[in-house]
């Protein structure tokens, strides 16, 4: 805490934020639209600097409309561009949130065995960074597979969506185990003198009672990892972030325009992911008031 | 060896029982019959609720035994989920189950443990409701209920199932002043049916006036114990005499 008390007030805020964090742990993807005017400013701005910088060639402007689509959608008929970004996004949260609820499951499990495994597991893809596990994934998976005489492609998005999809699990997992745990042991106990099974207890009562306390964490991830996705740019994925750099090639890798493209880039993510955050906090609000 | 109602409903025949090095319960025993009704009294932390818990298996004990209807219930082979079919118990925090409804809370077990149909529940259920008059209550959230009234709907939950015993473990002792009464009426009357009713307590002139049977602990040990009117008006021990100088 601080000793000047006019900073009591935000030292509480950070205290408590470092206690939600903690929690749940993650930061909270906390947009707020200012964040995205500042963004369309800056855009604005670099693209004015482009321009005095740009002599007499095409102008920014239109050099980056002209390859909006590019970058958004990829070329005519495939997914490919930000919408991409979104398709990876959201099986690695498909895959990320199957299975690490289960991996949640076992680690509230009685079985002494489940439970250290399942940590180990949990602990171990929650605490490694995500693009060694992503170049780890994509390294590692076969280009192909051959089952019998069906030889079944593996394209390099799927290996991404491996990739995103283990910390993800792990962090669900922590996520389950958390809302689990925090439920307060009189519903267990309850549950037990009334002859419910352990399995009919978790199913019936604790489960129901943890999802709403679940979903705002959830969502943060499922933000958190929208914004991790372009990693897999580096693998040459054909996302937004590989198709914006291979538009500024194709523009001769004209120095003025690396600004204006990145920050659209910016604009983009934020106007995707910045109503998911805000949900996410209200959402939140609602549920603390209820439980 | 059948049991019968001659012999006692529980039987608490010299139980230890520790969490680490503290021990909780150095050598309880007692018996308790068909249709009476104990209350357990004495000062916080002197084991009490432990006791009571470890009737229905929710603590378990080092040494001794503890029977309910002549089984024994530290048996590691013993069904515990028959057990508790047995032996109904409220908490003193409720512990209803928030996402559901009064009447809900009060069908889910019978429904889902003893498997019943399921419109033979609900008849009873209402029945049930009405009895711990909460009528008109049925479709209300817990979060939406008194204090007094959650209690009233655990213990219609725990009735739900049937049981033979039901414990009750300081029942009032989290509610406002002015709902206690409602809940000790309720349990009186339960009292009055018949059943064979187990309570910690701090309501004294309740347990006065319903048990038949008082037992003080303290500090592991049950200290004294008689019918009420020996009790409060004739202990023994100064150390009966000093909790009841300050708690009455």
């Amino acid at each position: 805490m601080s000793d000047l008390p006019v900073l009591l007030p935000s030292a509480a805020n950070l205290l408590n934020d470092a206690g939600r964090q903690r929690r749940e742990g993650a930061f909270r993807v906390d947009l707020k639209l200012w964040h995205g005017v500042v963004l369309v400013a800056a855009l604005a701005v670099v693209l004015g600097v482009a321009e005095a910088a740009g002599n007499a060639k095409e102008s920014p402007w239109a050099v980056l409309v002209n390859w909006m689509p590019f970058i958004l959608w990829g070329q005519e008929g495939h997914w490919q561009g930000f919408s991409l970004n979104i398709i990876i996004s959201f099986f690695a949260m498909l895959i990320g949130t199957v299975v690490g609820a289960a991996l949640g499951l076992m680690q509230v499990s009685l079985l002494l065995p489940v439970r250290t495994g399942s940590w180990i597991v949990t602990q171990f893809f929650r605490n490694s960074p995500w693009l060694v596990l992503l170049f780890t994934i994509m390294l590692m998976l076969p280009f192909e597979i051959q089952i019998g005489d069906t030889i079944i492609p593996i394209p390099d998005w799927v290996k991404a969506v491996i990739g995103f999809s283990l910390p993800v699990m792990a962090n669900i997992s922590e996520v389950v185990r958390g809302a689990v745990i925090s439920l307060p042991s009189g519903q267990w106990e309850s549950a037990e003198s009334l002859a419910f099974t352990r399995f009919q207890t978790m199913w019936m009562i604790i489960l129901p009672q943890c999802v709403k306390r679940m979903i705002p964490p959830w969502m943060n991830w499922y933000a958190i990892l929208a914004m991790a996705t372009p990693l897999c740019s580096i693998m040459g994925v054909e996302e937004s972030v590989t198709f914006t750099q291979q538009a500024m090639s194709a523009e001769g890798g004209r120095p003025e325009l690396l600004a204006p493209f990145y920050v659209f880039l910016l604009v983009i993510f934020f106007i995707y992911i910045y109503p998911i955050a805000r949900w996410t906090v209200r959402l939140e609000r609602k549920y603390s008031v209820k439980i | 060896m059948a049991w019968d109602e001659s012999q006692p409903m529980v039987s608490i025949k010299d139980v230890y029982k520790s969490f680490g090095d503290l021990e909780v319960l150095k050598g309880v025993s007692f018996d308790v019959m068909k249709r009476e009704v104990i209350c357990i009294i004495g000062p916080s932390g002197s084991g009490k609720s432990t006791l009571i818990r470890c009737v229905n298996a929710l603590n378990t004990i080092n040494s001794g035994s503890i029977t309910v209807e002549g089984q024994e219930v530290h048996d590691p082979k013993l069904d515990k989920l028959e057990l508790r079919k047995k032996v109904g118990m409220v908490f003193q925090q409720y512990n209803l189950f928030p996402h559901k409804t009064a009447i809900e809370n009060v069908m889910m077990a019978p429904i889902h443990v003893l498997k019943e149909d399921k419109a033979e529940v609900e008849g009873r259920a209402y029945a049930l409701i009405k009895k711990v008059r909460l009528e008109g209550k049925e479709n209300s959230y817990p979060g939406e209920l008194s204090g007094g009234q959650q209690q009233r709907v655990a213990i219609a939950r725990s009735l739900a199932m049937r049981p033979d015993v039901m414990l009750f473990d300081e029942v009032t002792a989290a509610l406002d002043p002015e709902t206690v009464k409602e809940v000790l009426v309720t349990i009186q009357e339960l009292a009055e049916d018949g059943m064979t009713c187990m309570l910690v307590t701090h309501e004294m002139g309740f347990a006065r006036e319903l048990a038949d049977h008082i037992y003080f602990t303290d500090r592991g040990v049950i200290v004294e114990h008689g019918p009420p009117a020996t009790f409060f008006d004739d202990a023994k021990d100064p150390r009966t005499k000093e909790f009841l100088s300050q708690i009455l």
